[in-house]
């Protein structure tokens, strides 16, 4: 094993980081390859039934061998999947300072309470007057997601994000459908997340580009010379990916209503905003939430999501089928008939464990705890800003939100990018950045601490960024060759996408 | 507030140290008419213990105790306990997308294998990362499909789960491609001659499921014969992903799109469960979604990337393959365990057991009902026809603490009064042959009601 941050040259400076000490991690090869004939990690209770043929039962439809599946016995899954799982960061080992994916805590008593039986064992179909616990559960955070958006109605049924982008802009469609014409165009602008142009292009529209102004924010005019009578919508993050909130909100809500768009608010960065301001009171008709972010429920090393979907009252009618709704005596139920509605967006109702988690997140904080964490956020990303801006360039001065968003424009001059930077924090003990995007920022340190870190753990990641950055400039290879400390090092990606091997073979290796 | 780790000394230092006299400061960009100045709405804070009483209450106000015959596209399998000790480990449960390969080895790794099994299971030669589920899973197959073929029509059978019909019409409305419904015959599978018929030149593709919405195996072999030789794709959904143990993989699929949530998932009223897309290479670039791929770094060590990722959206945007960012991992995790639990053996004897039962259910409740579809191949799902409606029928049966078979009423109203039975390991001889009690006692009994 590497030692972390093994200097390259005497006398160039290497950082000690602070937070971190190299230590072991176990092999382990992919399942199969530790498989053996004859070993079983399960054992079915005796058939209670007569046994049948399934030859003689299917017929031609019978299956002759199950594939390379493995065989394994219970406590070599235990190893293999535990011995994975330590070669992943996660929140729970630290800060995980993602832009655009508020990395927060993902309270315990949330999986708990999805866990309990009457919960997890509920059938999507088992009758409705069994399931009113369950209908209450959606009811509920569909009230308190309505009233922390200040919106008048909404969708839980959307699975993630960009789901939830689809179902609110077939909402637009639907309602400029209604008057006669879906119009054409989408604006987008370029600061956008990528998923916001492909749902765009999914439901049929057009892809308007909008340049940001100096500011990194929508520039008015050019919105304004932009919208016309083919123009659906405008999909406007707030906060934008930069971290700054479209002070002129009012505004381009305006531009839009004159010309008969409407105005769609991509919900990710909702953390900054809960318990401060409302969407629905700053002119956005339809937005979607994040659970996964916002709202706590855990990422899961990419999912599952849930994105829901809140608008105002003119685009009720379109809601995806069923919505929750009560009956005379109390009772709760699901509506079907919803003859304008723009259909089913996924299967049942939606990510349904979600929900329970999102509605535990909101009861463990009440109104005063929401508010206090978006303070808590906004603190953070300003603390970091001002530790660091002397040291990384800061390409838009307007004052940060929930993120704050740096160039790498320093460093490159020792021919440093963003993504090297942030192979070097791995050796520091952090996860790094989001290096991808805003587009608008080339080489972009998108840092988003959320509220769930420390001072102490804010203060070693600005140790972290600060040796880094002197490390740029004295000992640049160094950066270049991290990270030194993981199991493996960089990989090779073009080889990777060239020829690629995308599942075990038994042939190979 | 008990997840906020800072005290009110600290916030005030750190205030200071920004340069701001106090945390309003920091939101002057809200405009001040648009700034909240009263508490929300909502429930007050509650304390750990309340809110663990608030969820059982909810759970006590759903189903307990109950036996069920419900399947129809969501699946009451045993849950092997190791799968919820393994996915709750944090460095599972709180990581992100593995984009920095270094330190997310142990998702990229375990992804690895759910491809690898996926494929192994579906008989396809690549399979995704996952999809959100079975539906958009299926929504997303078939605009796969007419992006390679050039063509605007799909077709799609009856027999498909009607809720998947309708996410993949949702999908398909603003698309340009116009679906087409494709009867079923007197066996209740795609009536090959309507298939033949229907197909045209325009044909991008066809849909089907197998299991069927009615638990009936189709003939994959003859309808990818009659759907190829007309130069379109041939879509497999499998929403019952357990049935892959016993019946043979749609190897002549170019595409099948999965539901895995057979595989270990929770019934969770519905989600989140897992989709999982799989189909021949040589459609690879047009697929949607994360894939995982092996390669080395530079030592030489093997290692795993997300890879590809030239078709997603967050490099081609509006050109890229679907608008997918985040899925399912963790589910898809759930499932990979499952599959390494049963392996090879276990999945086979998993599925034995379901057939099994199936059948004994089908002979027992099946006296007391008319089986529709009785000739056609079948894994653990069938319809029966009764004499009574099936709301009094389950009516019946509530009272005996039995949630009988689900009313096709709503979806196949030429069905008369028919139900979806389904049977799987976890249901016993005793509830099967209680429930056909019941089902045997006279009608009157439900009149009175
Ligand atoms: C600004 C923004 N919009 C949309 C998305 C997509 O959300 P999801 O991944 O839940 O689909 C993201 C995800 O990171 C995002 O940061």
């Amino acid at each position: 094993m590497a030692t972390i941050a093994e200097p390259i040259s005497e006398k160039a400076f290497t950082g000690t980081p602070r937070k971190v000490t190299a230590h072991i991690t176990q092999n382990e090869a992919l399942m199969f390859e530790k498989s053996s004939p004859g070993k079983k990690g399960y054992k079915l209770p005796p058939l209670d039934v007569p046994e049948v043929d399934a030859q003689a039962l299917l017929g031609s439809a019978a299956r002759e061998s199950t594939g390379a599946l493995p065989e394994l016995s219970e406590i070599e899954i235990i190893r293999h999947f535990t011995r994975l799982s330590t070669w992943n960061y996660a929140i729970d080992l630290g800060m995980y300072p993602l832009g655009s994916c508020t990395m927060k805590y993902n309270p315990r008593v949330n999986e708990y309470v999805s866990r309990l039986e009457g919960i997890a064992e509920a059938h999507p179909y088992q009758p409705e007057s069994l399931s009113q616990g369950a209908l209450q559960v959606i009811k509920s955070l569909q009230e308190c997601l309505l009233e922390i958006t200040g919106m008048d109605a909404i969708t839980l049924q959307p699975a993630a994000g960009a789901h939830g982008e689809f179902t609110g802009i077939l909402l637009v469609r639907a309602y400029h459908q209604s008057r006669g014409n879906p119009r054409k165009t989408i604006i987008i602008p370029d600061s956008a997340h990528g998923t916001n142009p492909a749902t765009a292009a999914i439901c049929g529209y057009q892809v308007v580009n909008l340049k940001s102004n100096a500011q990194g924010g929508i520039d008015v005019a050019a919105l304004e010379a932009l919208v016309n009578e083919d123009t659906a919508a405008l999909m406007l993050t707030n906060p934008s990916t930069i971290g700054v909130f479209e002070h002129q909100i009012h505004k381009i809500a305006d531009v839009l209503h004159a010309r008969g768009a409407l105005l769609y608010m991509d919900g990710a960065n909702m953390n900054a905003l809960v318990g401060k301001t409302r969407p629905g009171d700053f002119g956005v008709d339809v937005m979607h939430l994040n659970l996964h972010k916002t709202f706590s429920t855990p990422h899961g090393g990419g999912g599952p999501g849930s994105g829901p979907v809140a608008c105002k009252k003119i685009l009720e009618p379109f809601l995806p089928t069923p919505v929750v709704a009560e009956s005379s005596d109390g009772t709760l139920h699901f509506n079907y008939n919803r003859p304008q509605s723009v259909g089913r967006v996924r299967m049942f109702y939606g990510n349904f464990g979600m929900f329970v988690r999102a509605l535990a997140y909101i009861l463990a904080n009440g109104p005063d705890g929401l508010r206090q964490t978006t303070e808590d956020a906004v603190l953070n990303a300003n603390y970091i800003r001002a530790k660091l801006e002397d040291l990384y360039e800061l390409p838009y001065k307007t004052p940060s939100m929930h993120e704050v968003v740096f160039s790498d424009r320093r460093q490159v001059r020792n021919g440093i990018k963003t993504g090297d930077l942030a192979k070097r924090l791995i050796d520091y003990g952090f996860h790094p950045y989001t290096t991808s995007f805003p587009l608008i920022v080339p080489g972009a340190l998108m840092i988003e601490p959320t509220e769930s870190e420390s001072r102490e753990e804010l203060d070693l990641f600005i140790d972290a960024m600060r040796q880094i950055a002197r490390e740029a400039e004295e000992n640049p290879q160094l950066i270049l060759d991290a990270p030194h400390s993981t199991r493996i090092s960089r990989l090779d990606e073009t080889g990777a996408a060239r020829k690629p091997i995308l599942r075990w073979k038994p042939n190979t290796e | 507030m008990r997840y906020l780790p800072k005290s009110p000394a600290e916030r005030e230092a750190m205030l200071a140290e920004i340069g701001v006299s106090g945390i309003n400061d920091l939101f002057s960009s809200v405009p001040e008419e648009y700034r909240l100045t009263h508490d929300l709405a909502i429930p007050r804070q509650m304390g750990e213990s309340e809110i663990v009483d608030y969820f059982k209450q909810a759970a006590a106000h759903n189903a307990n105790g109950y036996s069920s015959f419900l399947g129809a596209g969501a699946y009451r399998h045993y849950r092997p306990v190791i799968i919820d000790s393994l996915v709750q480990r944090g460095e599972f449960l709180t990581s992100y997308t593995p984009y920095q390969a270094e330190i997310t080895q142990g998702t990229l790794q375990a992804i690895f294998e759910f491809q690898t099994m996926i494929c192994e299971l579906t008989g396809m030669d690549i399979a995704n990362a996952s999809m959100y589920d079975g539906s958009t899973g299926a929504a997303e197959a078939v605009m796969m499909a007419v992006r390679i073929t050039g063509r605007g029509d799909v077709l799609v059978a009856r027999t498909v789960h009607p809720e998947y019909r309708e996410v993949m019409q949702t999908y398909a409305q603003h698309q340009g491609h116009v679906a087409h419904e494709l009867a079923y015959g007197e066996d209740g599978r795609v009536d090959l001659k309507a298939l033949d018929q229907s197909l045209t030149e325009n044909t991008a593709c066809v849909l089907v499921q197998s299991p069927n919405f009615f638990g009936l195996i189709e003939d994959i072999p003859a309808i990818a014969d009659i759907v190829h030789k007309k130069g379109a794709l041939l879509i497999v959904s499998i929403a019952e992903a357990v049935s892959l143990g016993i019946v043979r993989p749609p190897v002549e699929a170019d595409i099948v799109s999965l539901e895995a949530q057979s595989f270990g998932v929770a019934l969770s009223y519905g989600g989140p469960y897992c989709g999982v897309i799989a189909a021949k290479e040589k459609y690879l670039r047009q697929m949607p979604g994360r894939l995982v791929g092996e390669t080395k770094d530079k030592h030489g060590r093997r290692g795993f990337v997300l890879t590809l990722s030239t078709r997603e959206q967050h490099i081609r945007r509006e050109k890229a393959t679907s608008n997918i960012c985040t899925n399912q991992a963790l589910v898809a995790l759930m499932t990979t365990i499952f599959l390494t639990v049963y392996g090879k053996e276990g999945i086979k004897e998993l599925a034995q057991q379901n057939l099994a039962k199936a059948h004994y259910a089908v002979g027992a409740l099946s006296r007391h009902g008319k089986l529709l579809f009785a000739g056609t191949p079948r894994f653990h799902e069938f319809v029966l026809e009764t004499d009574e409606a099936p709301e009094q029928l389950n009516a019946r049966l509530l009272d005996h603490k039995i949630i009988g078979g689900l009313s096709l009423a709503r979806w196949y109203p030429e069905l008369g009064n028919a139900t979806l039975w389904c049977a799987t390991e976890l249901t016993t001889r005793e509830q099967i042959d209680q429930a056909a009690a019941i089902l045997a006692e006279a009608p009157v009994a439900a009149a009175v009601r």
